[in-house]
């Protein structure tokens, strides 16, 4: 609880709801007729609107990126570290827009919405969508907004995956591509991953098939399970050990199966808060998001020839110690980009926090985002 | 303006495709993208001399090259430039093999550690030379390989490299026409244009 708003916050921000009536048609063929999507705004979007910055969320995030909703509020937005007035995206200089995406659980459309259809939750039968539906989405809300080119597109992990998507679908709509900590698409151990925390859900007795609103039930279980396995991968061996080693909780060894070491009884709670604020059928969906992304499968395969559609700048930034996506992975976007003759900037952060680092304010990270910043800024580059 | 850039742009074609291996704080990727419009991307490993870089508003990507070059194609770029910093390659043998490889051509300054003053400091003294030029000691220098203009024409003469132009300077890339007398003894800093 902030006791009194830090002067390099946002300050205390509302999220609106927008509501869109043209039918989307969706990758996998169906379509949503109607959908709304929440979203957050910071700063003053400039007289000919060129200085608008779209922040796209990762698999659990959401809108509320920056500044607090109320004074009782325990943290900031996700990415406050990031975002507000002097931070690396300068909240006195862009106009920051931040969404919950389609299938999202934070008051956007999504399986936990009404089907207007129906009357009841759409549950499993929310369409599953792409990064490309959730990039077509965003489009439409820059339509909405008045803004017809962003300044800059800016993401982490699943958020980079859709900055990039970006640069190919709507090339003449983005100046600056900022990828972090992404990958062009997950490898067969993250889908391996991504199985895991899907069965642990879908397994749990009170899913029922996704249908568990009706049955005021929660696959708390599978949801916490899934959670546990997944933040096992967002974090670093090094980072893990460094923070929790093998402490244990009461001293002793207890020769039963509670939790006790530290990190059983810190994934546990980890699980459990997840579990509480977010909704399996959205867990489902944005895992199956990540493991469609695949732009080069579109050209042949062939990752320079997607990369090639695009007109605008990049930065992409990767941290060492990530295994989710590791700086291998980055790498490979950065060759494809210099293929194509595309103008980028690669910076390989040394960090100890695992795929975590991107949320983290690593000073040496913060220094090279908000040099690069300046420059979408500035409008400087080749 | 540093007279070596001002030697490497007279070798540059406008509009050409520029890999600068070792680009510091970028100035001469920036200069070039001014004057000749290059398409120029840098590698550096240096986490300051990175940002510097971003601000001057260079392309610039974070990298050991001494772990290779292999993501980059054959014959993708015109050329490839080395400056000051062959020295410090754990093979330069096999950079410069890299750079043919990736280059239609490359462009390589490295200082010459068969300068008399180098020559008189070992000799007189019997220890390794510094100087201002050369500002390391032995343990800490980053400058791992030491060779003079002649080894590395032998270099070139034993892997059929070609080498298109050589210019020696002096210290502060100025010419000196007394150089070109003796130019392994009074030339301080080697520029070579070289091909396959």
């Amino acid at each position: 609880m902030p006791t009194e708003i830090p002067h390099d916050s946002v300050g205390l921000v509302s999220p609106q709801t927008l509501r869109f009536d043209t039918p989307l048609t969706l990758a996998c063929g169906r379509s949503l007729d109607h959908y709304e999507l929440v979203i957050e705004t910071y700063g003053t979007l400039n007289a000919d609107a060129s200085n608008a910055v779209l922040i796209c969320h990762a698999l659990s995030g959401h809108h509320h990126v920056a500044g607090y909703h109320s004074m009782e509020d325990r943290k900031p937005g996700w990415w406050d570290s990031a975002v507000g007035p002097g931070k690396a995206i300068d909240t006195n200089r862009f106009f920051v827009v931040a969404l919950n995406n389609l299938g999202g659980c934070h008051g956007s459309s999504g399986p936990n919405s009404l089907n207007p259809a129906t009357g009841k939750p759409y549950g499993p039968d929310f369409p599953i969508v792409t990064v490309v539906d959730w990039v077509h989405s965003q489009a439409r809300l820059a339509d909405k907004l008045g803004i017809y080119q962003w300044a800059a597109v800016v993401g982490g992990s699943l958020g980079g995956m859709q900055a990039l998507q970006w640069s190919i679908t709507y090339p003449d709509r983005i100046r600056h591509c900022i990828v972090i900590a992404a990958a062009p698409k997950l490898s067969t151990q993250n889908i391996a991953f991504n199985e895991v925390a899907r069965q642990a859900i879908s397994k749990d007795p009170q899913f029922h098939n996704g249908h568990y609103y009706e049955h005021n039930q929660v696959p708390k279980t599978g949801l916490m399970l899934a959670r546990m396995v997944g933040h096992i991968t967002y974090l670093s061996e090094d980072g893990m050990r460094e923070k929790f080693g093998r402490e244990l909780r009461s001293g002793k060894i207890n020769f039963d199966f509670n939790p006790q070491f530290q990190i059983e009884s810190y994934l546990q709670y980890q699980g459990e808060q997840f579990s509480t604020a977010f909704d399996a059928n959205t867990y489902l969906l944005m895992t199956k998001a990540l493991d469609y992304f695949d732009p080069a499968a579109d050209f042949d395969n062939n990752l320079t020839l997607a990369l090639s559609q695009a007109q605008c700048q990049f930065f992409i930034a990767s941290f060492t110690t990530d295994w989710r996506f590791s700086p291998e992975r980055s790498r490979e976007i950065v060759d494809a980009l210099i293929d194509a003759g595309k103008d980028v900037c690669y910076t390989e952060i040394e960090a100890a926090h695992g795929h975590d680092a991107f949320l983290i304010p690593i000073p040496r990270y913060m220094e090279v985002f908000s040099a690069y910043m300046k420059r979408v800024h500035t409008g400087g580059g080749q | 303006m540093r007279a070596d850039l001002e030697i490497i742009r007279e070798w540059i074609q406008p509009n050409s495709r520029l890999l600068d291996l070792g680009c510091g704080e970028g100035e001469l990727l920036e200069y070039l993208i001014k004057e000749k419009q290059v398409k120029g991307y840098g590698i550096e490993i240096n986490p300051d001399n990175i940002t510097s870089c971003i601000e001057k508003g260079v392309n610039v990507i974070e990298k050991d090259i001494d772990k290779g070059l292999v993501s980059i194609r054959d014959g993708s770029f015109d050329t490839v430039v080395m400056s000051h910093a062959l020295q410090t390659m754990h093979r330069p043998d096999l950079i410069v093999e890299e750079m043919l490889r990736i280059g239609k051509e490359c462009i390589v300054t490295f200082p010459n550690f068969a300068h008399w003053r180098v020559r008189s400091y070992l000799s007189a003294r019997g220890k390794m030379p510094v100087s201002k030029f050369l500002s390391y000691t032995w343990y800490n220098t980053p400058n791992i390989h030491f060779f003079t203009f002649k080894d590395f024409e032998e270099l070139c003469v034993e892997r059929n490299i070609h080498i298109l132009d050589r210019t020696v300077v002096d210290h502060e890339h100025r010419h000196r026409w007394w150089i070109h007398l003796w130019p392994n003894m009074l030339g301080e800093i080697a520029i070579y244009r070289i091909t396959r």
